[in-house]
């Protein structure tokens, strides 16, 4: 980082002092205890039906009880760990085909009005309607579902990509050709730092559909990951565990969404006017 | 008037030949028969075009919107190819940019991502110089005066500061030619003035050759040593005309420079008008 950000963030730090991050905070935490106190509403009445008490561990204390044994026991770990290799492995797919693709519609015009139709139509379709054509066409479960999360994430990438090129200041492409730029200096040194940040918020909003997709994905055959673990838990009726996975879900996908936020903080080179 | 006009189209007779010599610090220009045409229906941009500009001058093309010296300067820089006629500078026929010519734009336009130092060695970079950077850029920007802003962000520079970083830009690979399309028409009087200079100066202590466009009288008079007028629809030279002033008498109070100006701005009124004589070229 230069000196003169950092002279940046200092002001705007003097200008918003710490109450601000206080702030912040404080209202988070009142969030999550509003969530929490309703959720401990619920189990209570849950716990005062008749009808419905065997759902009872479905309330706060049973559900972070059952997940303090599982992160205890490290069987966490290996729930997840299949699970984020699935999202990565598609996640990698849909930016490797995506990006370029994305580049491509971004600067010629004739694939962008070629393309735009088809890929808006495949873009409306649920990824999950290609469950069975999916199980069909891959040898593996695994494949499948890294199939699904690619189908799912490719298009946020895709459309983000080309959005970013288009707005990409022709002046800047002039003086890159006038000062001797080739095809590879264009796109390493003018193209992709120009649009890294609309590619990473292609990324996040890719994110958030793949780790949607993800869940009912691994209710395939597969006999591992968070998916597979609901659905495992639901089957065995133990359900403070069904909604402990339920909380890491939630933990795991907010905690990737905020690295992406800082990713996408870290390269924005836009400075604010101030 | 009338005289100066004949003595400049007598310079044209005898300068026609080209001399096909490439000359140390300064390109040679010589434009042949140029005619530009962007779409048939609406007529020929430039027409029949034919100057030389001589290694080491500063040159104006001053001319109303329209009038194509913007097109032009494109052409000198490789970034257009002319319908007609050719561009050749120190006896080579002009097919595309190259670092030996550079052109600063209207717009700084750096890229934002980056440091002042890296935007000015992007012309060394892409030119395969790298091992070049370290000595020369912060030699370019001591002498543009930003030797201090090295390592800021591009950003956070005032709009005459971002144009001396283009100027760094383009003066790092060590171009034979800067060419300036309106370069300091965005910037405050007192910034452009001070900048106008500068250029001047650092062009000729560099000896390279200036071509700038400008519809800026003012501008012609401060910085050019010889202003081609161009005439509009379609563009030709309308005159040819020396700016004899010596680098101190190059400011607004200078005696000299008024009169000059006076002269310079009758010419342009009179092409502008259309009363101009026959056009010269």
């Amino acid at each position: 980082m230069s000196l003169g950000a950092d002279t940046y963030r200092g002001r705007a730090a003097l200008a918003l002092p710490k109450l601000a991050w206080f702030r912040g905070v404080a209202n988070a935490v009142i969030g999550i205890a509003v969530l929490v106190g309703l959720w401990w509403l619920g189990g209570v009445a849950v716990a005062n039906n008749p009808n419905m008490y065997a759902f009872a561990d479905f309330a706060p204390g049973p559900t972070l009880s059952a997940l303090r044994d599982m992160v205890g026991s490290g069987e966490v770990v290996g729930m997840a760990w299949p699970s984020l290799y699935r999202v990565g492995a598609g996640m990698l797919i849909a930016v490797a085909f995506g990006v370029p693709m994305g580049i491509l519609i971004g600067r010629v015009a004739i694939l962008r009005e070629i393309t735009n139709v088809p890929f808006q139509f495949l873009r409306m379709i649920s990824p999950l309607s290609w469950m069975p054509i999916a199980v069909m066409v891959f040898a593996t479960w695994d494949g499948a579902i890294v199939f699904l999360i690619a189908a799912a994430a490719v298009w946020p990438v895709l459309f983000s990509t080309a959005a970013g090129v288009r707005r990409i200041d022709p002046a800047w492409l002039k003086v890159a050709r006038n000062l001797g730029a080739n095809v590879v200096h264009m796109l390493f040194t003018v193209i992709l730092p120009a649009i890294a940040v609309d590619i990473l918020t292609g990324l996040r909003l890719a994110l958030g559909v793949a780790w949607v997709v993800l869940v009912p994905a691994e209710y395939l055959g597969v006999t591992s990951g968070l998916g597979y673990s609901i659905n495992d838990a639901r089957d065995t009726l133990d359900y403070s565990r069904l909604a402990a996975v339920v909380v890491v879900i939630g933990i795991i996908g907010f905690t990737l969404d905020y690295l992406f936020m800082l990713a996408i903080k870290h390269f924005n080179w836009v400075r604010s006017a101030d | 008037m009338m005289v100066t006009r004949l003595k400049d189209e007598t310079r044209i007779e005898t300068t026609t030949k080209p001399v096909l010599r490439p000359v140390p610090g300064g390109a040679h220009i010589a434009v042949r028969n140029l005619s530009h045409t962007y779409r048939k229906a609406d007529g020929r941009v430039l027409d029949a075009l034919d100057f030389e500009i001589q290694p080491g001058a500063v040159v104006a093309l001053l001319g109303r919107s329209g009038c194509g010296k913007s097109s032009l300067l494109h052409m000198l820089a490789g970034l257009t190819h002319p319908t007609e006629g050719e561009v050749i500078i120190n006896g080579n026929v002009v097919r595309g940019p190259s670092p030996k010519w550079v052109m600063m734009f209207q717009a700084p336009s750096l890229f934002p991502w980056m440091s002042v130092a890296k935007n000015a060695a992007l012309g060394l970079k892409f030119n395969r110089r790298t091992g070049e950077i370290a000595k020369r850029i912060p030699e370019i920007l001591d002498l543009v005066d930003l030797g201090p802003f090295a390592d800021r962000n591009a950003q956070e520079l005032s709009g005459g500061q971002q144009q001396r970083v283009a100027l760094a830009r383009s003066l790092a690979p060590s171009p034979e030619m800067l060419l300036l399309d309106e370069p300091f028409s965005a910037l405050d009087a007192f910034t452009r003035r001070s900048l106008q200079q500068d250029v001047r100066r650092i062009a000729k202590d560099l000896g390279l050759t200036l071509v700038i466009v400008t519809h800026d009288v003012s501008e012609a008079v401060i910085m050019a040593d010889r202003v081609l007028v161009l005439d509009a629809n379609p563009g030709r030279i309308a005159d040819d005309t020396t700016i004899s002033l010596e680098n101190d008498e190059r400011n607004a109070s200078a005696e000299r420079f008024q009169s000059e100006q006076a002269r310079l701005m009758q010419i342009y009124t009179d092409v502008a008008h259309g009363d101009a004589a026959a056009p010269l070229s």
